[in-house]
């Protein structure tokens, strides 16, 4: 057996195991002959998606991983760990069941993919692969013979070799071993050879002389951009991700990673984009070749220009949106959308910012507050009848007397998400205090309970 | 000299200080208020539209900025094109910016994770020059960043609106420093009128104009933004104290 999947795997199936005794496990069990090179061809069309959507610098790492760089690409998918986990959620909705970790080294990342307990990992950066001390020494990236000598002399985890001196163990093993746990822990670099689909349209430029200062970079970038963009324009594409690589003289590489709203083709934007992140690479001691490569790129739609005075209000924002979507991150600029529900924090849903507008708008019978609290708080209130507004609150330690109020509105939860909202139901009300602050209310309970005036009350907002 | 020839040397020298200012080349107006008692306070009939401001919460207590929002979404409804919203803490609900005049359709949001980015983001909108209006909440505004800001609003032709929330309670007057912003507005809340029903009516504010450029200091009473983000002037003025609906103050920045 060389892979077994998760079903399989519950009924004792091994990787490893004789397909006799797998037979003789589960009789019905359904087996293909292994594909080595069909797999190799998946792990590569794997490695391009991955490339499209999510990292400038990705390669395989066979038989079954994906190394990825994240860096200078995160800030697209806001940060680390949504990054992760989103690659993990879109790979298990495709049927692909996958495990992720993100470390400071290959090595490291590595050994936590495959063997830490949580399928989704961040370590914390900077640690020198100390969040890999209590993985199997499998993870080291050995012989199988290797490994399996290793646990025979007592090293079951990373963490045990680490601490044990190194001399003896490579007079053993051989230098491999020593070279893996000296990647595990950063100290000895590994570049990762980026994969590059030959579809990609790619240009490059390499120098002589080594470059390192921020103008001659933002000045090659110029031209790298301006050769894309006839090469794109041959093929009438326009531009959704570019990825600017940098190969330095250490063997190490930098990228940058834009990404556009819609299909762009405009040079001076481009490189706006692109010289915006510079600061973000860090040449060492010399950069010999940077190639840009569209990395997903789509029909470009021209759209005709109007000047006509009563459609020039909708000016073109997406020059300013890719702007501050590649600095702050794509989910960190949106638009609100209304959302067919009465419970207030369900109302609003987050939409791309270039979504088209459908005009929809909430429902403006009953005011709403400027500021709505993430969590409503509790507040201890006196009534003078079951369903009357309050007569004073006390909210942060604060009692205030209600001069005028309006309401109640009454909310009734949305029995049809969950049957905790069975029963629930808010009375809300809109009250001002005698300095002409205005606070929205509730009380919640059930619908005896409120009506009854028995409700427990909490403050939801700010006017 | 007989007072009309005095006039035209001010007007003229009022007009080469304007073109010095860079401020005529510009051409794009003013948002007036539609309230002539306030809009005969600012220098040509309302807010100049190219050009930085400041709204503050109330002074006396660290409120939490909710009217000032609110009179911030009124301005900006009034604008044409679309409003760039940057903030750090996404508690701003869309529906009663929807009730204040801007419908979601028209606010794109910007969630900067710190000071730096909120500004810079502030910026890059005012820059841009096709938006309505630009609205940032920040907490602290250095002389240095918002004479940025003022000339970024001035090459883009926008209107920028500093919404100044404070961070922690610490109460600290954001109006301590000096800005470039041409005017700083304060909105506090006052008592609203009685209905003849139990009930609310509409939301009195008190609007203090704390600085203004080649103006002066002023106080206001007015009911809160409608629906379309006018604000109107208060008619309950006479069982107040003060006579005149707008009390006069030395320019005090």
């Amino acid at each position: 057996m060389t892979a077994a999947s998760r079903a399989a795997e519950a009924a004792g199936v091994r990787v490893g195991m004789p397909l006799a005794k797998a037979h003789a496990l589960v009789p019905d069990l359904s087996t293909m002959p292994a594909a080595p090179a069909a797999d190799a061809a998946a792990l590569e069309r794997l490695a391009l998606w991955v490339l499209q959507h999510y990292a400038p610098i990705v390669a395989p790492d066979p038989p079954d991983g994906l190394v990825i760089d994240t860096t200078g690409a995160d800030h697209l998918h806001g940060g680390e760990k949504h990054m992760l986990s989103g690659l993990v959620n879109r790979l298990e909705a495709s049927g692909i069941a996958a495990r992720a970790a993100i470390a400071d080294s290959w090595g490291a990342a590595h050994a936590l993919a495959r063997f830490h307990a949580d399928p989704v990992f961040a370590a914390s950066p900077g640690d020198g692969g100390a969040a890999a001390d209590p993985l199997p020494v499998a993870g080291l990236r050995l012989e199988p013979e290797a490994a399996g000598a290793l646990r025979l002399l007592g090293f079951s985890r990373i963490g045990a070799l680490r601490l044990a001196p190194r001399a003896p163990l490579v007079l053993r093993f051989g230098p491999l071993l020593g070279c893996r746990l000296d990647q595990l822990e950063g100290r000895v670099a590994e570049p990762v050879d980026p994969f590059r689909d030959p579809e990609l349209v790619t240009v490059r430029r390499a120098f002589g002389e080594p470059i390192g200062a921020a103008e001659t970079i933002a000045r090659y970038t110029q031209k790298l951009v301006c050769d894309l963009c006839r090469a794109l324009e041959s093929r009438g594409l326009g531009l959704r991700r570019a990825d600017l690589l940098f190969y330095r003289v250490d063997n190490t590489l930098q990228a940058i990673r834009i990404g556009t709203a819609r299909a762009e083709r405009d040079e001076k934007r481009l490189v706006r984009l692109l010289c915006d992140r510079i600061e973000t690479v860090d040449p060492g001691f010399g950069i010999e070749v940077m190639s840009l490569t569209a990395s997903r790129a789509e029909p470009l739609v021209l759209r005709q220009a109007t000047c006509l005075p009563g459609e020039m209000e909708d000016a073109d924002l997406g020059g300013l949106v890719d702007l501050i979507a590649n600095r702050i991150g794509g989910r960190r600029l949106y638009r609100m959308a209304p959302v067919e529900s009465d419970v207030p924090e369900r109302s609003v849903r987050r939409v791309p910012p270039l979504a088209p507008d459908d005009g929809a708008t909430w429902d403006s019978r009953w005011p709403r507050p400027a500021r709505l609290l993430a969590r409503p708080e509790e507040i201890t209130v006196m009534a003078l009848l079951p369903d009357h507004p309050p007569a004073s609150f006390t909210w942060r330690g604060r009692r205030r007397i209600v001069r005028r109020a309006d309401g109640p509105e009454r909310i009734f939860g949305e029995w049809w998400k969950r049957d905790a909202e069975r029963a629930a139901v808010r009375d809300y009300f809109h009250v001002e205090d005698e300095a002409g602050e205005r606070f929205w209310l509730f009380r919640s309970g059930d619908e005896k309970a409120v009506s009854g005036g028995l409700g427990r009350w909490f403050l939801h907002g700010i006017f | 000299m007989p007072a009309a020839a005095v006039n035209a040397v001010v007007a003229d020298l009022r007009d080469r200080i304007r073109r010095l200012d860079g401020r005529a080349l510009r051409g794009r107006g003013v948002l007036p208020f539609e309230v002539p008692e306030i809009d005969a306070r600012l220098p040509e009939g309302g807010l100049a539209l190219a050009a930085l401001h400041e709204v503050a919460g109330a002074a006396t207590r660290m409120d939490d900025g909710a009217a000032a929002t609110l009179f911030v979404a009124g301005i900006a409804a009034r604008t044409r094109g679309k409003v760039l919203w940057c903030l750090r803490r996404p508690d701003l609900f869309a529906p009663a910016l929807a009730q204040a005049g801007l419908p979601p359709g028209r606010v794109l949001y910007v969630e900067a994770e710190d000071e730096k980015n909120l500004l810079a983001c502030f910026e890059e909108g005012l820059r841009h020059g096709g938006l309505g209006a630009v609205v940032a909440e920040v907490s602290r505004l250095p002389m240095a960043a918002s004479r940025r800001l003022q000339l970024a609003a001035e090459t883009g032709g926008t209107l920028g609106l500093a919404l100044r929330l404070p961070h922690s309670r610490s109460g600290v007057d954001p109006y301590g420093q000096p800005s470039a912003a041409l005017t700083r507005w304060r909105v506090s809340m006052l008592p609203s009128a009685a209905l003849p029903v139990p009930g609310l009516g509409r939301a009195r504010w008190r609007l203090e104009l704390v600085r203004c450029r080649a103006g002066e200091a002023a106080e206001f009473e007015v009911e809160a933004s409608d629906a379309e983000g006018r604000i109107a002037f208060s008619p309950r003025l006479a069982d107040r104290s003060v006579a005149a609906g707008a009390r006069h103050f030395r320019a005090s920045a």
